[in-house]
């Protein structure tokens, strides 16, 4: 059968040995022209398109990196740092080229003993990453931490180690609120700058009080440095490396020493001390305590030192003396009495104190149950007698004693550079009525004048006002040394009114006063001062009738916050420090506002007098805060681990322990040492034991 | 009568440096791709060569009646060897393409790409003169190839399968069959393709739309092209000098010393080597079509012509592959990648083809061959 047409042609073996050499020469013919083809295919890619190609291959080889620039240091007035920089060699996961994250954490946990909740806060900043912001694994690492994890490079993707430069607070704690601290850029900061330093590992941004006021400032210029790369990202060969250029110093007005002595003179209370230069309203300490260590912040905190500063009813991560606002109690008495001298009340009338007088329907008390008896201003404010300022403020009105508080700083914003600050409140009859839709009753006025009621306040505020009054001067609060400010206005009062004033304030310290305890032992300086009891509850009648309370009997929360306002020397004030202990209650003299304060200003004229009284102190307290927040740190840390199951509770005594080891005993072979002292075990050969 | 002794004037001192010459450049190369060192390709590749050149040089003796006589045999031997590889890889779960005889791993589909070549060749040399126009004359080859082609795609590799048919229906070609089969074949395949690329799934269109713009997809499936195109094109003229290629020493090429070696080589020899290599090539397919055309012998000729084909079937899908005209498909460029069955193969058909070229050279003056 034929498929086709085929007798048209007819096949022999001469013309099939034709059509062989000629169809093999078009094979032929086709190789050549298929290899010509590709011969010109390559000119195309290697000549014409060259340029292209080496640039794709240039940019396959080489790696431009950021060098995070060295953070600008933070100097305290004398010229020593708060915050500098630490060579640092550090290792973070870039999350976008890790290829199985879980084996790499686990790995680099080894390599480095991580401990548990470090391994779980990268577990969860890796989860929450958005790709492209480093997780820092660890740093401070020795080299050979650092070496051991760069010979591993090839096995660990997604893993960069560096060596850098790291933030580091010399006074640790004490600084904390002050300074804030440092910390990788957010993605929403990415986002919003889309500046590729911010996502360079090592790379820090200020997060909180003057590190992130200052944060531009304080950056520099980043280096760059071009290495080559292979393809799975390991480093062969650096190329060129331009340095970075370091950020600008901020020089501050604060005092160094003064402000760890502070924090350290909070001793194991939840407050806060500042002191203000009278001469300009610079800031030479500004403490808070307790506070986060801003070493440990700015490494990445883990998440158990987070829940544990966040648990903690001190409040560590809140600036109290900014953020923290409280009745200013009998703080505002030298105040009030300034606004009485003004209004006309002269300083000789007299009010008798007999213990509580009726205003309206309610009966309002003096501390002092039995009444003071007959007073004058200096008499009242030196014993902080109640009733006279009760008196006396019903008859000059709120709205003179409210303009007389707005005048020496109270609820003023300062123009500060902080994120946040609240400002509290001075009230008056208009503030109410815009407030409440409430008219001002008399019972308000007599509230106020006591500082409490509506009246709040912040311990800067608080130091601003006794630096007002020492000077009568409206002196601004001030951190950058040597800042450009318009002189400051007057408090609008006489000088007279102030000498009485400061008299009535040395009084309270020096002459038989409430406070006492602010009494300070440098010859030749006398502290004036004003203390304060800030109620945070309310007594109720039939309380009142059994007893007050003490506070010792109370909850934490429930005790009355301790207060103190004051300067020195008091007849030619220098400088004004407030001090102000949350729930502190006057429990214990030596960590008492009055103690506090005056110790602190000691330090200002007798340092190491001052310093020397204070280590003898900080023994009973358990050490230096860094020492008593590793031990909190390292009790919370077994609490939990007890909460979880993972340790033994602690056993009440030594017999349930003995009791534990033996029934342990018999169940694990004895160790070759202990065989001597035991008796042989049954059926093994015993020949050799005499 | 020369001075030279016959035996070395016979010898194919010619085509033997030829191979020479393109085995030591790819040596040369395998040992840039290590980052300067004969450890592990270059001395492997070396030993190698010298092992298949005995093997050659052993089969150049070898009488051309024994290829003719063990041509359908063989063919049998490896179908059977196929389907037992399928047969296994199917017990085994997954795609295989080997037997493990314990001493090495045989991969029948290798030997079938020569083989394939002879039991065609031999088919039409059986094939009476008058018969070649006829449908005989056709379905028995495409059975012939049908076979093996569907065996190794179930392997799947797509690359030894297209290579099995190309080698098959160049020597129905060369055998004579009329013209207009392979025209209208040609013409049929070239008009479904656009329908048969409807019928194709998402993932599989993808595949095809990467390989025409591998730069759609750089990290992804087109990351072997691209990395390839990359080392190619930024060799330029001249290359950037022995042992300084980037992209191979620093990873970026993938498979720099086995099927992307021409890649790596471009990198370094610009387009300089890469001419010189093709153009050797070139030389050794002519030496191979010349040997076809001289030889009087049907089942020679066809046998030769079909042989260079399927050496020059792996140099072009491979360099194609390598720029970027074809998909990537795991073809060796010959004495150039790192392996041992390519060159096995390789060397078997330059060996059948010198013993072709002998076997003429004797019947052209008989008084030679002692």
């Amino acid at each position: 059968m034929t498929f086709i047409n085929s007798k048209r042609k007819i096949v022999t073996e001469a013309t099939q040995t034709f059509t062989f050499s000629r169809r093999a020469m078009v094979v032929g013919g086709l190789q050549g022209a298929i290899g010509a083809m590709l011969i010109g295919r390559m000119a195309w890619i290697s000549v014409a398109e060259n340029e292209k190609y080496s640039l794709l291959s240039e940019s396959n080889r080489v790696n431009l990196t950021l060098i995070p620039p060295r953070r600008g240091w933070i100097l305290d007035r004398h010229g020593k740092p708060l915050a500098n920089n630490r060579t640092d060699f550090r290792v973070d996961l870039i999350p976008q080229r890790v290829v199985d994250g879980e084996a790499t954490i686990g790995h680099l946990a080894k390599l480095l003993s991580l401990e548990p909740d470090e391994v779980d806060r990268i577990r969860e900043e890796l989860d929450k990453s958005a790709g492209f912001r480093p997780v820092q694994i660890a740093d401070k690492l020795t080299y050979d931490q650092y070496a051991a994890i760069s010979v591993r490079l090839p096995d660990l993707p997604g893993v960069a180690p560096s060596q850098g430069f790291s933030r580091y607070y010399p006074a640790g704690a004490t600084v904390g609120h002050l300074l804030g601290y440092v910390g990788p850029a957010t993605a929403e900061e990415y986002k919003a700058r889309k500046d590729p330093l911010l996502i360079t590992p090592g790379f820090k941004v200020g997060k909180d009080g003057l590190e992130k006021a200052f944060d531009r400032h304080l950056t520099g210029k980043p280096g760059a440095k071009r290495v080559e790369v292979t393809a799975r990202g390991k480093i062969v060969r650096e190329l060129t490396t331009r340095p970075d250029t370091p950020g600008r110093q901020v020089r501050l007005t604060i005092d160094a020493g003064l402000q760890e002595y502070a924090g350290r003179r909070l001793a194991t209370q939840s407050g806060s001390v500042v002191v203000i230069d009278c001469a300009n309203g610079d800031v030479l300490a500004m403490a808070s305590m307790p506070s986060y260590d801003p070493n440990s912040f700015s490494d990445g905190i883990s998440h158990l030192e987070y829940e544990m500063l966040s648990k903690d009813d001190h409040v560590p991560l809140r600036n109290k003396t900014l953020q923290g606002l409280y009745p200013p109690g009998s703080t505002v008495k030298p105040m009030v009495g300034l606004a009485l001298l003004e209004a006309g009340i002269s300083p000789q009338d007299t009010i008798n104190c007999p213990g509580a007088i009726r205003v309206g329907n309610t009966l309002f008390h003096c501390h002092k149950r039995r009444g003071h008896g007959s007073l004058n201003l200096r008499g009242a404010i030196a014993q902080s007698c109640d009733i006279y300022f009760y008196q006396m403020a019903q008859r000059v009105g709120m709205d003179r004693i409210a303009s007389m508080a707005r005048r020496v700083g109270m609820g003023q914003k300062f123009d500060l550079p902080f994120p946040s600050q609240s400002y509290g409140t001075v009230p008056d009859p208009a503030w109410k009525e815009r407030k409440y839709k409430q008219s001002w009753q008399v019972y308000d006025t007599v509230n106020a004048t006591i500082g409490q009621g509506y009246m709040l306040i912040n311990p800067l505020q608080m130091a601003v006002m006794a630096a007002r009054l020492a000077t009568g001067k409206q002196l601004m609060p001030n951190f950058l040394l040597g800042a450009k400010r318009p002189a400051p206005a007057p408090v609008g009062v006489s000088e007279e009114h102030l000498v009485i004033i400061r008299d009535a304030m040395s009084a309270v310290v020096n002459g038989g006063g409430t406070g006492g305890a602010a009494r300070m032992n440098v010859p030749g300086v006398l502290i004036a001062g004003k203390t304060g009891t800030a109620q945070v509850r309310r007594i109720t009648m039939a309380e009142r009738a059994g007893g007050v309370r003490g506070n010792a009997s109370l909850a934490f929360k429930l005790r009355d916050h301790a207060l103190f306002q004051g300067f020195a020397p008091f007849d030619n004030p220098r400088y004004a420090v407030a001090c102000i202990i949350e729930h502190g209650g006057h429990m214990i003299r030596n960590e008492d506002a009055p103690m506090i304060a005056s110790d602190t200003m000691s330090f200002l004229f007798e340092p190491e007098k001052a310093m020397e009284k204070l280590e003898t102190l900080e023994k009973g307290w358990g050490g230096p805060p860094a020492e008593r927040q590793a031990r909190q740190m390292a009790a919370f840390r077994l609490a939990k681990a007890i909460e979880k199951g993972q340790a033994p509770p602690p056993v009440a005594d030594n017999a349930s322990n003995a009791v534990a080891a033996n029934s342990a005993a018999p169940a694990a072979p004895a160790p070759a040492d202990d065989a001597n002292d035991a008796p042989p075990p049954p059926g093994s050969n015993a020949a050799g034991a005499p | 009568m020369s001075i030279v002794p016959q035996p070395l004037t016979q010898f194919p001192w010619r085509v033997l440096l030829l191979l020479l010459a393109i085995a030591t450049f790819g040596t040369l190369v395998l040992y840039s791709a290590a980052g300067g060192s004969i450890f592990p390709w270059a001395v492997n590749q070396g030993v190698r060569f010298c092992i298949f050149s005995g093997m050659a040089l052993f089969l150049s003796r070898v009488p051309l009646e024994i290829f003719n006589r063990f041509a359908f045999p063989a063919y049998g031997a490896v179908l059977v060897a196929l389907v037992l590889v399928e047969l296994i890889g199917g017990v085994a779960g997954g795609s295989q393409r080997w037997i493990n005889l314990g001493f090495m791993q045989l991969q029948p589909s290798e030997f079938m790409k020569p083989i394939i070549v002879l039991a065609v060749a031999k088919f039409y040399a059986m094939l009476p003169v008058g018969e070649i126009r006829r449908w005989n004359a056709i379905w028995p080859a495409l059975v012939l190839i049908g076979f093996p082609f569907m065996l190794v795609l179930v392997q799947p590799d797509l690359g030894t399968a297209t290579m099995i048919a190309a080698g098959g229906v160049t020597v129905m070609f060369l055998a004579g069959l009329p013209l207009r089969l392979f025209i209208g074949t040609g013409l049929t395949g070239a008009a479904l393709v656009p329908i048969a690329f409807s019928f194709l799934h998402d993932y599989q269109k993808n595949r095809v739309l990467i390989f025409m713009d591998p730069e759609s997809d750089p990290l992804g499936a087109g990351y072997h092209i691209s990395q390839s195109k990359i080392a190619i094109g930024s060799g330029g003229l001249w290359g950037k000098g022995f042992l300084q290629g980037t992209q191979s020493h620093l990873d970026y090429l993938p498979e720099g010393h086995t099927d992307f070696v021409f890649a790596t080589m471009a990198e370094e020899w610009g387009l300089l080597g890469g001419t010189l290599l093709i153009v050797a090539f070139l030389l050794l397919f002519r030496w191979g079509i010349r040997v076809s055309m001289r030889t009087p012998d049907k089942f020679a000729r066809l046998t030769s012509a079909g042989l260079t084909t399927t050496i020059f079937f792996y140099v072009a899908i491979n360099l194609m592959m390598v720029m970027g005209l074809a998909p990537v498909v795991g073809i060796p460029l010959p004495f150039m990648s790192y392996g041992g069955s390519s060159m096995l193969t390789v060397m078997l058909c330059v060996g059948i083809i010198m013993s072709i070229d002998r076997s003429t050279k004797r019947r052209a003056n008989p008084g030679n061959w002692a």
